[in-house]
């Protein structure tokens, strides 16, 4: 597989009075075509202005971002125009024209293409039956819902048969239900069209539920970089734990215990675990927290135990885990 | 009132139509494009130069700055040059439109900068150039705000014509001033200036009523 993107080492500051700010320090990374790439990290992390220069919208300061082993820093405003009818993007805010109906929202980047009005008039249309918005066509995105609108966003961002859709924190601003609906749908469209697709998010289960790999930025940096799944079960970074861990467990009944993370995947999930640990050892733990979550369609299953104090009882209790195949890991 | 006065009136009501219109056109014909360059070089926006903005801005602001009347009299040997006469309802027309020019052109900009930037991002990142970005995001989108900026322009444009009547335009001001003020008939006054009262709320109301009717917000 090519890649379609490749970032290196990019710099970003920023000067503003005087003052210099670096959004982004020294990263390095690169998607491949056909995946879905998450690049996620806490607000402010820099991960917006790392999209941005994904399609220049925001000029690297230092390093070069390589589109299919094209430099966008090396582009006349022209070439770059004409670069950029391959770059979709859907935003946090829609960003449609309210002054426009659906229909004419959609066909936007065909008329800056230059594509024929009948030609164009079809093409939207059968855009908006890929989203499931064919009888919106004459409405006014004021009159949609948050769910609707981003569906005419990425009716619209597909239009121009793009190479690679870029996703700002495109669901941030939908409840639940409705941002389950619009990743069901990426992810349709990721399939069926073999579109790459990068999203920005700062939700874990945005990434859980559809990237292939993750990108975790942190305070400019790139802190890891890897599959999902990988990243999810066994995350090295400070940043990744943060993001992985479970924000708020409860706090361990004794200070003095043990506490580590039990993470299992689909394969171990339906094995009673706690319960066979009690019966083969007869140690006991004291669970503080506990979730099962879809991974990339696998069932990912982690837990927080408290260990007893005595450390040969904890050998043995992680011994047994290990043996089972859990992955097992320190917290704290 | 004689019929001969109120024959004035009528005539004057026309003249004013005529002077309003006239001039409230010929200033957006140059002051909308001066919007849109105001607003597109100013800081962080599509074209920013820091150069045309500072110039143009500062013209506006002079301009902007004039009392009307004093503009009036300033005028006279550009409107001669132009029309080839400075008295009358066609003559006054040139120091109107040169008036509501700086004027439009701020309200314009206003408008343009209540516009949402990231339509404006989505524009650039689907390969529109700054000009394309202009015609069919920006202008559009504005579009209620404009037409509501208008009507304002309209009667500013409309209080100014009757100010005009003081160096010999046409218009129901001229009426006002020469009748009413200086042969004392209050009669003639409170008409003319009924009638100017009359004029600028139909003004508002068609401004205000295009600007729902083109608003899908």
């Amino acid at each position: 597989m090519s890649n379609v993107f490749e970032i290196k080492n990019v710099y970003k500051t920023y000067k503003n009075d005087g003052k210099e700010f670096t959004a982004l320090k020294d990263v390095s990374l690169e998607v491949t075509e056909g995946e879905i790439f998450g690049i996620i990290g806490m607000s402010g992390a820099g991960k917006s202005t790392l999209v941005r220069t994904l399609n220049r919208l925001e000029e690297v300061t230092g390093g070069s971002v390589l589109f299919y082993d094209k430099d966008l820093a090396s582009l006349k405003a022209a070439e770059l125009r004409e670069v950029r009818h391959s770059i979709s993007m859907i935003f946090q805010g829609f960003n449609l024209v309210n002054q426009r109906t659906v229909l004419s929202n959609v066909e936007q980047p065909l008329k800056i293409a230059g594509v024929p009005r009948r030609e164009r008039r079809e093409k939207a249309l059968q855009m908006l039956e890929i989203v499931g918005l064919q009888d919106k066509k004459d409405v006014f995105p004021a009159r949609l819902s948050g769910g609707q609108k981003q569906r005419v966003a990425i009716a619209r961002a597909l239009a121009a048969d793009p190479k690679v859709l870029l996703c700002d924190e495109a669901t941030s601003a939908l409840d639940p239900k409705i941002t389950g609906e619009i990743l069901d749908l990426l992810k349709k469209i990721n399939i069926e069209r073999k579109l790459t697709i990068v999203i920005i998010t700062h939700e874990m289960s945005v990434v859980e539920k559809i990237c292939d790999r993750v990108a975790i930025i942190d305070d400019g940096v790139l802190a890891e970089v890897g599959d999902v799944r990988d990243v999810f079960s066994n995350p090295k970074s400070k940043a990744a734990k943060k993001l992985v861990f479970p924000s708020n467990p409860f706090d361990p009944s004794d200070h003095g215990g043990k506490v580590i993370r039990l993470v299992f995947d689909g394969t171990h999930s339906s094995e009673p675990f706690i319960a066979n640990l009690v019966e083969e050892t007869g140690l006991k733990v004291n669970i503080l927290s506990a979730n099962t979550r879809s991974v990339g369609g696998i069932g990912f299953g982690q837990m927080i135990v408290e260990l007893p104090k005595s450390e040969e009882d904890q050998k043995k209790i992680i011994d047994f885990f290990t043996r089972g195949g859990l992955s097992v890991s320190e917290v704290g | 009132m004689s019929e001969y006065i109120r024959d004035a009136i009528l005539a004057g009501i026309w003249e004013t139509f005529v002077m309003t219109l006239f001039a409230s056109l010929f200033s957006y014909i140059i002051g909308l494009p001066l919007g849109v360059l105001l607003y597109s070089t100013s800081k962080g926006r599509l074209l920013e130069n820091k150069v045309v903005n500072g110039i143009i801005g500062f013209i506006v602001n002079v301009a902007r700055s004039l009392p009307f009347l004093i503009l009036l009299v300033l005028l006279i040997p550009f409107t001669r040059f132009v029309v080839g006469s400075s008295i009358g309802t066609v003559a006054s027309i040139v120091p109107l439109t040169v008036g509501a020019i700086p004027i439009v052109a701020r309200m314009v900009e206003s408008s343009l900068n209540e516009v949402n930037p990231g339509i404006i991002e989505a524009a650039t990142s689907m390969g529109a150039s700054p000009l394309y970005t202009i015609l069919h995001f920006i202008i559009p989108e504005a579009t209620p705000s404009l037409l509501q900026g208008g009507a304002i322009n309209v009667a500013t444009v409309l209080g100014y014509s009757a100010m005009a009547g003081v160096i010999g335009g046409g218009g129901l001001g001229a009426i006002a001033l020469q009748y009413g003020y200086y042969r004392y008939q209050e009669d003639v006054l409170w008409t003319t200036v009924a009638l100017l009262v009359i004029m600028v709320m139909l003004i508002q109301e068609i401004g205000i009523r295009l600007s729902k009717k083109t608003r899908k917000t």
